[in-house]
C-alpha cells in the first residue's frame, strides 16, 4: 500500500523557488546565528538547532495551507519561521523577552503562533502525538475541512504515544500527517540502534494507514509529498505517515559537539548534499545569477541582524507578571481564598491581565 | 464564572451518580462544543454508569467511546480544548490517569502559561478515587495531592450529590483544565440537588458541612462522608462537637474558611483517604499552622489510608483505610480526651 517516493516533477514556479529558497537561507542564518548568540549566552536552556534539515522544513511549510494546523516537537525554530512567525518573535523568544512569540515564557522549544494555526513546539518526546491527534479531531468536530501537520523526529516512534496516536487517528479517521523528521539520530543514537524497523513509514502498516518515505533534503520531493498527503487528510480523511530523511549538521542541541556517535567525515559527506545548494543550483539553472542569489543572503543576514537587534530591545517580563496567563482570566477570584498560610510570597502570585507585547 | 452564589432553587432527590448525569446532560444540551471522551463511556454506558443513556441522547460523535488508550486520547482531549473544543475525557478510575500522567502533567497543565497565555486548554477530566471494595493495590488509590500540587491545573473532589453535579458543571464552563475527582462508595448516596440549569458550585469554595465549636475536622471526597459520620457518633458518645469542613476544590484551595474554622475551634484533625505523607493532609497541616499558630491548642492532627500499597484480605484493608474508627480516635486524641 506504501511506496517510496522519489522526487517527482518540479511542483513550484521559478518565483516560489526564489521565495522557498529565502526561507531556506533563513532558516540556516538563523539557527547559526542563535548559536553564536547562545555561547554568547544571550540566549539560554535547550537550544536544538536544524541546520541542514532546511527542504523538509520549508518544503512541508509550503504545503500546508495557511488555514491548516501545525504542531512540532522542540527542534522548531525552522518551522515556526517557514510558518510565517517573524525572526523578531522568534529571537525575542529565545533572549526570554516580552515580545517573544510565548513572551518570554516558552523559549526556544515552545514556540507558537496560534494566528498561524501553529499549537507549539513541544519539548516531551512524542507528547505532541496525541495533542495533534486532538487538534485534527477538533477540526473534525468543527465541521472544517482543514488538517493538521505534526512534526516528530525518529527516535519518537518507539514511543508508546506514538503507536496510541497513530491508532486514533486512523480509527477515527481524522485529518492528520505524521511528519517523521529522521535526521538519523535520536540525540547520540541512531536510528538503526533504536529501531527494530529502522524503515519507520513502515510502521504505519500496522495501523492501516498509509505511510511512505521521501528524501528530506530534496525540496520538491518534499513538496510533492506533503502536499499530496495533506490533500488526502483533508479531502478524504485519511492520516498518514510521511517520513523524511534528512540531517542535522549540528549536535542534538547546542551542548553537544555531535561527535560522540558520529565522525567528521560522515557529518562532511552529507554536507556534499547540502538542501540549499541543491535549490541554489536550481534557481541558477533558471536564470538566476550569482549576484542576485548573494543578494538574497545579504537581505536575510539583514533581517536576521534585526531581529537579534529586535530582541536585544525587547524588556525583560516583568516579574510582578510571573504567574500571568497560567490560568485564564476570572481565576484570581477562584484563587482569593487560597491565601491564608501561603508558603513565603506565594500570596503574590495573579493570574489576571494580558500579556501582550 | 466570578461570585456566582448557589441560588435557591427546587431541588430532588438523587444518587450523587445521577447528579454527575444531570450536570453533563445539561450541559451537552447546552454547548454544542461540548463532548464526552472514554473508555466504555458509549454503548456501555460507562464503567460505573455515569454516562447511562448519554450516547442514545447525544450520539457516539459526542459520546465518543475510546480504545484503551489513556495517553492518546487524554491528550487528544488537550488538542480538541486548544481548538476551542469542551471535552470531558472520562478515566475509569484514577489509578489509570497514571498511564496519562505525561498529557496531565507536562502538557495540559503547561498550556496556559508555557505558551505565555496564548492558548487556552479548556479540558475536564472526570475519573473517580477511592478504596474498600477489595480491589487490592493497583484499584484502590488516590493521587488528590499529585495534582493538587500542579499549577496549571484545577482540581475539585465533590463530596455530596448537589456539589457533584454544580463543581461537574463549573469545571466544564472553566477556560482551564480542570480534574474533577469523583469517588467509587459515593456514587451510589443520595442528596438534594438543585435542578437549576444555572445552579452550580463555584471552584475554590470550600462548606462548612456541620457547625462545632470543639475541633475542625478537614476533608474532601469521601473524607468528609466519613468525618460527618463521626461527628454525630462522638456528639452522642462523647459529646463532642465537632465542625467539619468539606473543601470541595482542592487547587485553589479555600484556606479562609479552613483558617475561620480552626479560629473558632482552635483545633485541627486533617483527613484524607489517600497517603498522608506528602499529602493533601500534608499541605493543609503546613498551611494551618501558618495561619492559625496562635490559635492552635493542639498539634494539627492528620489520618489518611495507611502507607502501604493496600491488601486484598478484607481485615487488613479496612484496617489501612481512613476509617470511622480511625477518625474518632484521632479528634478524641487531638482533644485529650479517652477513647
Amino acid at each position: 500500500m506504501a511506496v517510496a517516493t522519489t522526487a517527482g516533477e518540479p511542483h513550484v514556479s521559478t518565483e516560489v523557488r526564489r521565495d522557498l529558497y529565502e526561507l531556506m537561507v533563513l532558516s540556516r542564518v538563523f539557527e547559526t546565528e542563535a548559536e553564536r548568540q547562545y555561547k554568547a549566552a544571550r540566549i539560554g536552556g535547550y537550544c536544538h538547532l536544524s541546520s541542514g534539515q532546511e527542504a523538509t522544513t520549508v518544503g512541508t511549510m509550503h504545503a500546508l495551507q495557511p488555514d491548516d494546523v501545525l504542531v512540532t516537537g522542540y527542534r522548531c525554530h525552522g518551522f515556526a519561521l517557514a510558518r510565517g512567525v517573524s525572526p523578531e518573535a522568534v529571537m525575542a523568544e529565545l533572549f526570554g523577552r516580552s515580545d517573544g512569540c510565548a513572551h518570554g515564557r516558552g523559549g526556544s522549544m515552545h514556540l507558537l503562533d496560534v494566528g498561524r494555526g501553529y499549537y507549539g513546539g513541544w519539548g516531551i518526546v512524542a507528547g505532541q502525538l496525541p495533542v495533534a491527534t486532538g487538534l485534527a479531531l477538533g477540526l473534525v468536530r468543527q465541521g472544517r475541512s482543514q488538517a493538521v501537520l505534526c512534526e516528530l523526529g525518529d527516535g519518537a516512534v518507539n514511543m508508546g504515544a506514538w503507536h496510541e496516536s497513530l491508532n486514533l487517528a486512523a480509527l477515527w479517521h481524522l485529518p492528520i500527517v505524521f511528519l517523521i523528521v529522521n535526521n538519523e539520530y535520536g540525540m547520540g543514537t541512531s536510528v538503526g540502534r533504536a529501531s527494530a524497523e529502522p524503515e519507520l513509514w513502515r510502521r504505519a502498516s500496522a495501523h492501516r494507514m498509509h505511510g511512505e518515505r521521501v528524501d528530506g533534503d530534496d525540496l520538491d520531493a518534499v513538496i510533492e509529498a506533503s502536499d499530496r498527503l495533506l490533500r488526502v487528510a483533508r479531502e478524504e480523511r485519511r492520516p498518514a505517515v510521511l517520513e523524511a530523511v534528512t540531517y542535522r549538521y549540528r549536535g542534538h542541541s547546542v551542548a553537544d559537539a555531535g561527535l560522540a556517535y558520529r565522525t567528521r567525515d560522515e557529518i562532511a559527506e552529507r554536507q556534499q548534499l547540502d538542501p540549499i545548494v541543491r535549490v541554489r543550483r536550481q534557481l541558477r539553472d533558471r536564470g538566476f545569477d550569482e549576484e542576485q542569489l548573494d543578494a538574497i543572503d545579504r537581505d536575510v543576514d539583514e533581517r536576521v541582524e534585526a531581529a537579534v537587534a529586535f530582541a536585544d530591545a525587547s524588556p525583560e517580563p516583568p516579574v510582578e507578571r510571573l504567574a500571568a496567563g497560567m490560568y485564564a482570566p476570572g481565576s484570581d477570584d477562584q484563587f482569593a481564598r487560597m491565601r491564608p498560610g501561603s508558603p513565603f510570597g506565594e500570596e503574590a502570585l495573579t493570574f489576571d491581565g494580558g500579556l501582550g507585547a | 464564572m466570578s461570585a456566582v452564589a448557589e441560588r435557591e432553587t427546587a431541588t430532588e432527590v438523587m444518587t450523587y451518580r445521577e447528579a454527575l448525569r444531570l450536570a453533563l446532560r445539561e450541559e451537552l444540551a447546552r454547548d454544542e462544543r461540548v463532548f464526552v471522551m472514554g473508555e466504555e463511556v458509549g454503548l456501555f454506558e460507562g464503567s460505573y454508569k455515569v454516562t447511562a443513556g448519554l450516547m442514545e441522547e447525544f450520539g457516539p460523535d459526542r459520546i465518543r467511546d475510546t480504545p484503551i488508550s489513556e495517553e492518546g486520547f487524554v491528550g487528544a482531549g488537550v488538542g480538541a480544548a486548544m481548538l476551542g473544543e469542551r471535552p470531558i475525557v472520562e478515566i475509569m478510575t484514577i489509578n489509570f490517569l497514571l498511564v496519562a500522567m505525561d498529557q496531565v502533567i507536562n502538557h495540559a497543565a503547561k498550556v496556559g502559561a508555557m505558551f505565555g497565555g496564548e492558548v487556552r486548554c479548556p479540558l475536564v477530566i472526570r475519573t473517580p478515587n477511592g478504596a474498600g471494595n477489595q480491589l487490592t493495590a493497583q484499584h484502590s488509590q488516590s493521587f488528590d495531592g499529585w495534582f493538587a500540587g500542579t499549577p496549571g491545573l484545577k482540581v475539585v473532589a465533590p463530596a455530596t450529590p448537589a456539589d457533584a453535579k454544580g463543581l461537574l458543571k463549573s469545571a466544564i464552563r472553566d477556560d482551564d483544565p480542570v480534574l474533577v475527582i469523583e469517588n467509587l462508595p459515593i456514587y451510589k448516596q443520595k442528596g438534594e440537588v438543585p435542578l437549576d440549569p444555572e445552579h452550580h458550585t463555584p471552584i475554590g469554595r470550600a462548606r462548612v458541612a456541620r457547625r462545632g465549636s470543639d475541633i475542625t475536622v478537614i476533608a474532601h471526597s469521601y473524607a468528609t462522608v466519613r468525618s460527618l459520620q463521626v461527628a454525630e457518633r462522638l456528639a452522642e458518645e462523647h459529646d463532642v462537637s465537632v465542625e467539619v469542613v468539606d473543601l470541595r476544590s482542592l487547587r485553589p484551595l479555600d484556606m479562609e474558611t479552613v483558617a475561620a474554622s480552626v479560629t473558632g475551634t482552635n483545633r485541627a484533625l486533617c483527613v484524607e483517604e489517600g497517603w498522608p505523607s506528602y499529602g493533601v493532609t500534608a499541605e493543609l497541616a503546613a498551611r494551618i499552622q501558618k495561619a492559625c499558630f496562635d490559635d492552635l491548642d493542639a498539634p494539627v492532627e492528620r489520618v489518611g489510608m495507611a502507607e502501604v500499597p493496600l491488601p486484598y484480605a478484607k481485615g487488613l484493608e479496612h484496617a489501612a483505610m481512613p476509617n470511622e474508627d480511625r477518625i474518632a480516635a484521632a479528634i478524641l486524641a487531638t482533644l485529650g480526651l479517652a477513647a
